[in-house]
């Protein structure tokens, strides 16, 4: 696929290395041309120095024979003016852009094709916000994704003693918990992925991926994690786009929310903003603030400035102080499997929450949603099933006889509004979302094989 | 400094407000009641004053300073309570100028003290011109208040302004003043032919019912009768009267947001209303369980009727009475005035220190406590979910502390020329500087404040004056500052 990038900065240049590394002709525009030349010596694409949103900086960058362009510079005005240039000049067929304001967002009508025509609209922010949101809602949880709109999720989680299913086979899972449905996706032991089967045994420390209906999920994580967990009292550093609207999204909720942020004129218009979260200007790490508002007491702890390291070590001064529940912001690809070794619960990354949404327009096949996993390493998506018995490998067949490459699971289906789990004895029908998890997503190729509708086979 | 200019507008607006002799002039002409020269005689003298003002000055240019707006509106007062009281002296009804002056400055301020007894035998011109003073000074306390201050820097208004959505979000009501004056003009017509309508319809005499429904719309207080309402002894009058007062306290912005397509909604979102609402709904309550409970009044409908009109009557700042509310039990009376205090809404008619404030004040000291818990908060003091700038409440409670001081200073004075006891001190500056009309004491509602010398009188003019000008409009003009060039 040729795919135009434009914007190399921290969106941009990673989903760059993505695409290029999975083969598609990528160009990349960018202002910037010591950014541009960096990238464009690591990474085998074609650099085009100059403003993103001019017609004759995006002819050069040959917009014109493109399937897709990815509007992701740092201005939403330029992203959304560059979207109508691709659509009335160069009639890109997939335009995708990244908006951050909820000044624009907050307004759909925007985005139709007779005003701006942005096919799918890209928000980091709002994304990392809302995989956020769903760990203060399963605070047991490493990471959850959802499918479907949200009736189907995908839920990591790491095993401790005290889970009643933990040293017992899989298959028991129906027995003890009779009522709820799932399907264990995927084991990760000691880093190695082990596929789940009925007789396998859940051991401590194993990082469990299961698929599950939403109101099916916190008991299902009682069951590998012990005593029931909720947050009521959580703290949030940093009151940026992302700290501000989760404590606004929190406040929908019981949840007690107190929001750190170091800069005293954004302290001030957060607190303008919000009504009930109670705004502390200070440092995210300064364990006098920290004792002094009896953060040891709190549930969660979210550190989510725009710092790194700022965010690692309040993470870090959290958990030493008692936090139960630590989840970090980090931008730094290197530093994401760093943390995993400091106690720091769960580390969160922009850019590994939005390259799913990318994936799901770059790759072949109807694919509906992609979700990076484990760093980037394992993948879970949803296809659509297309075509009928006779052009399909997979429609009229039950579950147990598609032949999935090894690695792969089928973790669900979406029909109509109904879920259903994947059992051996369902039939996939045409236009069903099916839910598979990659243990490596190197295996995409023949999944994507597998769905493609054949022509002429007989 | 612009005396010249201040001399031409004033001269203006003598000639304008000489038309308004006019009315009682051809009522005293048409019921032969025997005040008819003393009405053309200051028709004459106002309109020929006005005249000769403006003669002498009307050459100049029209511009006006910032700074004059202070000494213009005072003058506006001042002057037009001078004329104003002509008719009342020159009519005889007043004993001395000092009484008619202290009348005259009563009906523009819509305060409601009255000096004079025995109104019932008064001529009609002269019943009808107090009525009517009041009804014009509601009038001009609107259009100060909304369209005026907001321009000098100062009053209750400057609260509301930034606060209010949609249409009136503008500093002013609408892009020029003279639109905003005519709009808020149609709202106060409005009202006041409504309620004399009304009042008209409950049995009133079509002279008692113009004559209350101007008084009522201004929350002024002056009846046509030595005993008030409690004259008419009709409930029907009583509920209609207690309905327009409680619109005359409500801020004239919100009217105007209300009949501009924002509905009901203009009322109930404004965090002003409800506080005023709700104090009003919380005194009338009280004051029916302590009438109750000390069994004032036969029946429990007479006692709430007595309560939900006396409370709306003094905590709107009007003063009419239909019960010698002195007389209830003790802690009634005092609650009463003092609820005139924090009860109406800036840009209304209404005195006081204006509920805005004392949500303001409330919300502040709130906020102080809670900060003692959270040391590092971060916790602006919010109106309509919107952040109130640190120098907005710091102006809150500057002018809180010059008015309690100024009440204290006037209490001392009151004493010193009165010699008199605390009680009736107290309850004429109170009553005076917030423009409620009866005190307490020897000037309470069974009373008139005849009792009080000609100094005296003069002292609570300038309290009417004080507290209608939201003080600093006055006292500005005291610093030395403002007179150097």
């Amino acid at each position: 696929m040729k795919i135009t990038i434009l914007g190399a900065g921290q969106v941009g240049a990673p989903v760059a290395e993505q695409l290029a590394l999975e083969g598609h002709d990528i160009t990349v525009v960018d202002h910037d041309g010591d950014r541009l030349a960096a990238l464009g010596e690591r990474l085998d694409i074609q650099p085009v120095s100059g403003h993103a949103a001019y017609p004759e900086v995006l002819e050069q960058a040959g917009l014109g024979a493109a399937d897709m362009v990815l509007a992701v510079t740092a201005s939403d005005e330029v992203n959304m003016v560059a979207c109508q240039m691709a659509e009335t000049l160069f009639h890109t067929p997939t335009k995708l852009a990244r908006l951050r304001a909820p000044e624009y967002l907050t307004q759909p009508e925007l985005f139709t094709p007779d005003a701006f025509p942005v096919d799918y609209i890209i928000s980091p922010e709002q994304v990392v916000t809302d995989s956020i949101h769903r760990l203060v809602e399963h605070p047991g949880a490493l990471q959850v994704v959802d499918f479907a709109g949200g009736r189907v999720r995908l839920v990591g989680v790491r095993a401790e003693p005290d889970g009643p299913l933990v040293g017992h086979q899989l298959q028991e899972l129906r027995h003890r918990m009779p009522g709820v449905d799932t399907r264990v996706a995927a084991i990760y032991r000691r880093g190695q992925a082990i596929i789940p089967e009925g007789p396998t045994v859940i051991e401590e420390g194993d990082e469990v991926f299961f698929i599950a209906a939403r109101e099916h999920i916190q008991g299902v994580l009682t069951s590998l994690r012990g005593a029931e967990e909720t947050v009521r009292g959580l703290v949030i550093v940093g009151g940026g786009k992302i700290g501000s609207s989760l404590a606004e999204s929190l406040e929908r909720t019981p949840v007690q929310v107190k929001l750190i942020d170091h800069n005293p004129g954004h302290a001030a218009q957060v607190a303008a903003d919000l009504k009930h979260t109670l705004v502390l200007q200070g440092d995210g790490a300064d364990e006098t603030l920290l004792r002094e508002e009896n953060v040891g007491a709190m549930d969660m702890f979210v550190a989510v400035t725009n710092d790194d390291e700022a965010n690692i070590m309040a993470s870090m001064l959290a958990k030493q102080i008692g936090v139960q529940r630590v989840v970090t912001l980090i931008n730094r690809g290197a530093y994401v499997d760093l943390v995993q070794q400091t106690g720091i619960d769960v580390a969160v990354s922009p850019y590994l929450a939005t390259i799913g949404r990318i994936l799901a327009h770059v790759r072949r096949g109807d694919v509906a949603m992609v979700h990076s996993l484990r760093r980037g390493a394992a993948e879970a998506i949803e296809l659509l099933a297309h075509g009928d018995a006779s052009t399909s490998k997979v429609i009229g067949r039950r579950l147990d006889e598609i032949q999935l490459p090894r690695g792969v699971t089928i973790g669900a289906i979406v029909r109509g509004g109904q879920v259903l789990i994947a059992h051996r004895h369902v039939v996939i029908e045409p236009e069903d979302h099916v839910i598979l998890f990659l243990v490596d997503k190197r295996k995409i190729a023949q999944v994507e094989k597998l769905f493609q509708v054949g022509l002429g086979f007989f | 400094m612009h005396l010249v200019t201040i001399g031409y507008i004033l001269g203006v607006l003598l000639m304008v407000f000489s038309t308004a002799i006019l009315p009682p002039l051809v009522m005293a002409w048409a019921y032969g009641d025997g005040a008819l020269t003393a009405f053309a005689d200051a028709y004459l003298l106002t309109l020929g004053a006005g005249f000769l003002l403006w003669l002498t000055t009307r050459a100049v240019s029209r511009e006006v300073s910032h700074r004059d707006g202070f000494l213009l509106v005072t003058l506006f007062w001042g002057v037009l309570a001078v004329f104003g009281a002509l008719p009342l002296y020159f009519s005889g009804v007043a004993p001395g100028f000092s009484t008619a002056f202290f009348e005259s400055m009563s009906g523009l301020t819509t305060t409601g003290s009255t000096a004079l007894s025995g109104l019932d035998d008064m001529p009609h011109a002269v019943r009808f011109w107090r009525q009517e003073m009041q009804w014009l000074g509601g009038m001009g306390i609107i259009i100060l208040a909304v369209a005026i201050l907001p321009i000098l820097q100062i009053g209750g208004m400057q609260l509301y302004k930034a606060e209010v959505p949609g249409p009136v979000k503008d500093q002013k009501l609408t892009p020029r003043i003279n639109e905003t004056a005519k709009a808020l003009w149609i709202i106060y017509v409005g009202l006041t032919v409504a309620a004399a309508l009304a009042l008209w319809l409950a049995g009133m005499t079509p002279f008692d019912a113009v004559s209350h429904s101007f008084t009522a719309v201004g929350t002024a207080g002056f009846s046509t009768h030595d005993a008030s309402i409690g004259y008419f002894d009709n409930p029907a009058v009583e509920y209609i009267l207690t309905g327009v007062m409680f619109l005359g306290a409500v801020n004239f912005a919100l009217h105007f947001a209300f009949l501009h397509g924002e509905g009901l909604r203009a009322y109930v979102a404004d965090p002003e209303f409800r506080t005023y609402a709700g104090l009003l709904t919380g005194l009338v309550a009280v004051v029916t369980v302590v009438l109750l409970a000390y069994q004032v009044y036969p029946s429990g409908e007479e006692a709430f009727r007595r309560a939900v009109f006396q409370a709306v009557s003094i905590g709107t700042t009007t003063g009419f009475a239909t019960a010698d509310y002195a007389a209830w039990p003790s802690l009634l009376p005092y609650m009463l005035l003092l609820s005139g205090f924090f009860m109406a809404s800036a840009g209304s008619t209404g005195g006081g220190i204006k509920a805005v404030r004392f949500l303001v004040m409330l919300k502040q000291g709130y906020r102080q406590s809670y900060l003692l818990i959270h040391p590092h908060a971060v916790a602006p003091l919010k109106l309509r979910g919107r952040p109130v700038p640190e120098a907005v409440i710091q102006a809150v409670w500057g002018f809180f502390a010059v008015y309690v001081s100024t009440f204290v200073i006037l209490v001392m004075v009151m004493l010193a020329l009165e010699d008199g006891d605390f009680l009736t001190a107290a309850g004429a500056v109170a009553a005076t500087l917030t423009n409620i009309g009866p005190g307490l004491g020897e000037v309470g509602p069974a009373d008139s404040f005849a009792s009080i010398s000609a100094p005296g009188k003069w002292v609570l003019a300038l309290a009417m004056l004080l507290g209608r000008l939201e003080l600093f409009t006055f006292f500005v003009l005291l610093m030395p500052a403002f007179w150097r060039k």
